[in-house]
């Protein structure tokens, strides 16, 4: 554990307490016999935005599953806000999410409300607060992503980076205190791909939030993130701030930062010898 | 030959012990659907809103169905029956055919088929699209939110649909039997009225469409939210809801039935 806290020393601003929102301590999780995670340890300091990144495929996902409280690890603890989630019950979880917001990787909108209804979901579930008091918090939140204009659009009406933003501003909608992303970036346009980015940051910033973005697109997130993990075959097998991370040397780093088609990963997979292969069709 | 009989034996156990473990999980997905229905009673718009989309938007097939089933009823009734020379008691023949029978049965293979497949289509999908992650993100579960308000709109529809087939079949055999071919009307609707007995009869139709409407329903939203969340997955699991719904109602029918109708 110690170890890892120390990991953050180099990056570590002195004017923010060390305080971690979320501890991951030697997590390992198996789908039936398919290990996914095998011994992951890190940690999320507050008011920070941690990328965690990887090949498509590599339990990033699972991995924001398991902080989320959806799965439960095969051994080890995750811990957020300093309970341990996998003791947790039903009701517990549920106290737990209402300080959890969280992103999908296509939205995820409900599509039988509006872009408004969507919003204001989590206020009308879990407060009593009266409708017009809703109202305006809902069009704070769309006027924070720039979308208070599509309040009474379909999410079927709203393009791939307007849906997304509409997500965004119902993940926000109660305040939480730590933010998840999956994929926030995939399949976006240029455009709505630096206006999601910006607004991660921004967003955290704001609301004195703690953010996970859990993706693979290297550019954008290392221009917002503060930390970054790389994980690979369920293990961390590098971290560091996005400087370091762009410097770095390490085969899988340099080959996934800049795109390299063959090196640590494979761009074949695993076959028999080609040659034999083609004579295998020829001799039919 | 024998390591090959050994694989259909394994095959068919596998199948077999599939099929257990899922009946298993339909019966405790029941029973949890049953103890998350506060919700879905006490914010009672939401179970509503269900009623609107599974019950009022069936009602079209529902009657249009009911008035065809009565109208060939009329016929082929009044066609066996005036070979005794007893075709006054047209009326008595379609209503009890109607309310005891044809009325929950019909109407609930015409649910499951319309309504049963859109529930399941419409969970399989949320499921897909990962809204129902979501809703658990956020601290709302999913089946006391979306499943039991759907199962109850389905049960609270399926006796009203019925009744309204039968109603409309009833007037299908009065157009045919009484306006087309002439049965007198008063014996048509007299002798209907004294044969037609409310416990026996109405009462004993409304506890098979409330059967029904359990059952036709509960596969539903199981099927939606066992789906596996791909566009096969719910195409299989809504073709699923029908087949499995409507051999339901069929085999509920013949066990209803033995067990009300004995002694008459």
């Amino acid at each position: 554990m110690s170890s890892t806290i120390r990991g953050f020393a180099s990056f570590a601003r002195p004017r923010v307490p060390s305080e971690n929102v979320v501890e991951v301590d030697n997590v390992s999780f198996a789908y039936d016999a398919r290990p996914v995670l095998s011994g992951i340890s890190l940690v999320i300091p507050r008011a920070r935005v941690i990328a965690i990144m990887g090949g498509s495929g590599c339990g990033k996902t699972t991995l924001l599953r398991l902080i989320g409280g959806a799965l439960r690890p095969t051994s080890g603890e995750v811990r957020v806000f300093g309970e341990a989630v996998s003791d947790m019950s039903q009701d517990e979880l549920y106290v737990l999410r209402r300080r959890m917001g969280m992103l999908f990787q296509f939205g995820a909108l409900f599509t039988d409300m509006s872009t408004f209804d969507n919003v204001a979901f989590q206020m009308r579930e879990h407060t009593t607060l009266p409708e017009p008091l809703i109202r305006d918090l809902v069009m704070m939140k769309l006027h924070a992503v720039g979308l208070r204009g599509a309040a009474h659009l379909m999410p079927s009406e709203l393009s791939g980076g307007m849906a997304r933003r509409v997500a965004l501003a119902r993940a926000i909608a109660l305040d939480p205190s730590l933010m998840m992303y999956d994929e926030p970036f995939a399949g976006l346009d240029p455009i709505s791909l630096s206006v999601i980015g910006q607004l991660i940051r921004r967003l955290n910033d704001a609301l004195g939030a703690t953010s996970i973005v859990v993706t693979h697109d290297v550019m954008e997130s290392l221009k917002i993130v503060d930390y970054i993990y790389f994980i690979s075959d369920g293990r961390i097998i590098a971290r560091g701030t996005p400087d370091e991370i762009r410097a770095s040397s390490m085969p899988f780093v340099h080959q996934f930062v800049h795109g390299e088609m063959d090196g640590p990963v494979a761009f074949h997979y695993p076959a028999r010898d080609y040659r034999d292969d083609l004579l295998a069709g020829a001799v039919q | 030959m024998i390591v090959k009989l050994g694989a259909v034996v394994s095959d068919v156990g596998a199948r077999v012990v599939n099929r257990v473990w899922r009946l298993g999980f339909a019966s405790r997905f029941f029973w949890t659907m049953l103890g998350h229905s506060g919700t879905a009673l006490r914010r009672f718009p939401l179970t509503l809103r269900e009623i609107y989309f599974a019950g009022v938007l069936s009602l079209i097939i529902i009657l249009v169905s009911g008035l065809f089933v009565g109208m060939v009823l009329g016929l082929q009734g009044y066609d066996t029956l005036a070979r005794y020379g007893s075709a006054e008691a047209l009326g008595v023949l379609v209503a009890l055919s109607l309310v005891r029978e044809l009325g929950p049965v019909v109407a609930a293979l015409l649910f499951a088929s319309r309504a049963g497949s859109a529930i399941t289509a419409e969970i399989g999908l949320m499921k897909a699209t990962e809204q129902l992650d979501a809703m658990e993100m956020m601290a709302v579960d999913p089946v006391a939110r979306v499943v039991a308000p759907r199962f109850w709109g389905g049960v609270l529809s399926m006796p009203l649909l019925a009744a309204l087939f039968s109603a409309m079949g009833i007037f299908g055999g009065y157009l045919v039997g009484v306006v087309l071919i002439g049965v007198d009307a008063g014996s048509f609707w007299s002798q209907m009225q004294s044969a037609v007995d409310f416990r026996e009869d109405v009462v004993n139709g409304v506890i098979k469409s409330v059967v029904f409407g359990v059952a036709v329903t509960w596969i539903a939203v199981f099927e939606g939210y066992d789906a596996p969340p791909t566009a096969e997955g719910v195409s299989g699991a809504t073709t699923r809801t029908v087949v499995t719904a409507s051999l339901a109602v069929l085999a509920l029918d013949f066990v209803l039935t033995a067990l009300m109708f004995r002694g008459t």
